[in-house]
């Protein structure tokens, strides 16, 4: 396969930044989208030039590192994955690809297709954990009776990986389909219960901090999620921060 | 904290979003009702309309209501506003290429849109209406159907609305009528996302109510809209 490369080049945060082209070719359709860009890297390399910097890690959908918006799309044209299980084949040859950065201002720019997603972090040590004691007495997962479909649906919301791409596509760049999963996930089962208002009110706020946008539940997010994380969870973060806002007397 | 959040935070920006949003969809089926009597025809139609409008601007429960919904209106496009700009702050650096189509409805997107075209007819509407009833000389209805002097004079809303959207009397009626018909598909969508957004912001997402929630909601939004619109165009055609 031949391609026509448009990637956003940004030497740094304060560069302005441009798109710039680039030609690949014998491109096998069995390549990964990441490793295209590798094939990419290495002949910039060897002409001298600076490699296109890209966040990658496990390659395997997993760790949520990779997060390229291609063609107009978090993570591509294909659902249910991530750049790095993008395959080649999904393009077509001769085919003009653009590939940007995730933009949010949450999200600033550190080198051309990396950006600084710290702000997830802090959501999460906002509130995102429950204390309980790991010192060698854990006690036994089944000694606490929990329904199925309870323990079903906070796994579904913990196999977000946070990748950010529902930031990524959302309009306005609404961080609330990760924040509402990592609510989600604890808020649903009886060793989250301890912490559970102090938890939403803490996470929600850090979010708006973060100065990321708000909800207009256009959907966008849980169609371009990697791991189809459920708009059932926005709802559940809706109800669990009414419902502490107002019983919650701090 | 929480406190400054109930005041400042953004899903309390959206719970009043939803609120006064779910609100005036209820505001708009009373209208419509007080509306489709413009159907009711001859002089039987012009003074039970007329009674009618005496009605909602004097009772007092109607005149509670109507604050309720001035401020619903006002709220809403105030925090609306707010949102957007918000949203806007939040991506300042746009994407070279993007295909928001291939994820979202158009409706879903472009709710700001649809909400300025709103209020510019609410605005125009209530000038051609609204003020006209409340601090305007208006014409008097003096003689019901059979010709018997009424007790007491009602102001004739029924003509001046017959008047309106009648070509030979207002030059402008054409303008109006399409005017009026553009803004009711601009409410059809906006209430074809909104209606069931405001659910999920409120935090009703449910297996067994939320389809019915978005079926009433897609109903909703067209068969609310298309009366209203039936009606200006009912009135130009057939006094044309």
């Amino acid at each position: 396969m031949n391609l026509t490369l448009k990637i956003w080049r940004q030497s740094g945060p304060n560069d302005k930044g441009r798109m710039e082209t680039y030609q690949v070719s014998d491109i096998s359709p069995d390549m990964s989208f990441l490793e295209m860009i590798d094939v990419l890297n290495d002949q910039l390399v060897r002409e001298g030039k600076d490699p296109v910097a890209f966040d990658h890690d496990c390659r395997e959908g997993i760790c949520g590192m990779c997060s390229m918006y291609i063609n107009g799309e978090a993570h591509g044209p294909g659902r249910g994955v991530t750049t790095c299980q993008l395959h080649m084949r999904s393009f077509k040859d001769g085919e003009t690809i653009y590939i940007e950065p995730w933009r949010a201002a949450a999200f600033p720019v550190i080198k051309d297709l990396v950006t600084d997603r710290s702000a997830f972090d802090r959501i999460i040590q906002a509130g995102g954990y429950v204390s309980v004691n790991t010192s060698g007495n854990t006690q036994d997962a089944n000694a606490l009776p929990i329904p199925k479909e309870n323990a079903d649906k906070a796994f579904d919301a913990a196999t977000c990986i946070g990748c950010g791409a529902c930031v990524a596509t959302c309009k306005n760049s609404s961080a609330m389909l990760f924040t509402s999963a990592k609510v989600s996930q604890l808020a649903l089962l009886p060793q989250g219960e301890a912490e559970r208002e102090r938890r939403v009110l803490r996470m929600v706020n850090q979010m708006d901090l973060e100065g990321f946008g708000n909800c207009t539940n256009t959907g966008a997010c849980e169609v371009e999620c990697p791991k189809g994380i459920s708009l059932e969870n926005i709802a559940r973060m809706n109800r669990e921060f009414l419902k502490a806002s107002i019983s919650s007397e701090s | 904290m929480s406190r400054s959040a109930i005041l400042k935070s953004s899903l309390v920006k959206k719970y009043w979003m939803a609120l006064t949003g779910l609100f005036l969809c209820l505001f708009l089926v009373g209208h419509l009702v007080g509306n489709l009597q413009l159907f009711i025809p001859g002089m039987e139609g012009q003074l039970q309309f007329n009674e009618y409008a005496k009605f909602m601007t004097s009772n007092p429960a109607v005149k509670i209501l109507s604050y309720v919904t001035y401020f619903s209106i006002l709220f809403h496009a105030f925090d609306g506003i707010k949102l957007t700009f918000e949203n806007r702050k939040a991506r300042p650096v746009k994407y070279a290429y993007n295909k928001p189509g291939e994820n979202s409805g158009w409706a879903s997107r472009n709710m700001a849109l649809l909400g300025t075209v709103l209020l510019a007819f609410i605005a125009t509407h209530m000038t051609n209406f609204w003020a006209k009833m409340h601090f305007t000389e208006m014409p008097m209805q003096t003689v019901d159907a059979e010709g018997a002097m009424l007790m007491e004079p009602l102001k004739d809303l029924h003509t001046v609305v017959m008047a309106f959207f009648n070509p030979s009397v207002n030059n402008m009626a054409l303008v109006a009528m399409l005017f009026y018909v553009i803004s009711m598909i601009a409410i059809a969508f906006h209430l074809w996302h909104g209606f069931q957004s405001a659910w999920q912001t409120l935090g009703v997402n449910h297996k067994k109510y939320t389809p019915l929630i978005k079926l009433i909601g897609k109903g909703f939004s067209v068969l609310v809209p298309l009366l209203f619109a039936v009606i200006p165009i009912y009135l130009y055609i057939t006094q044309a």
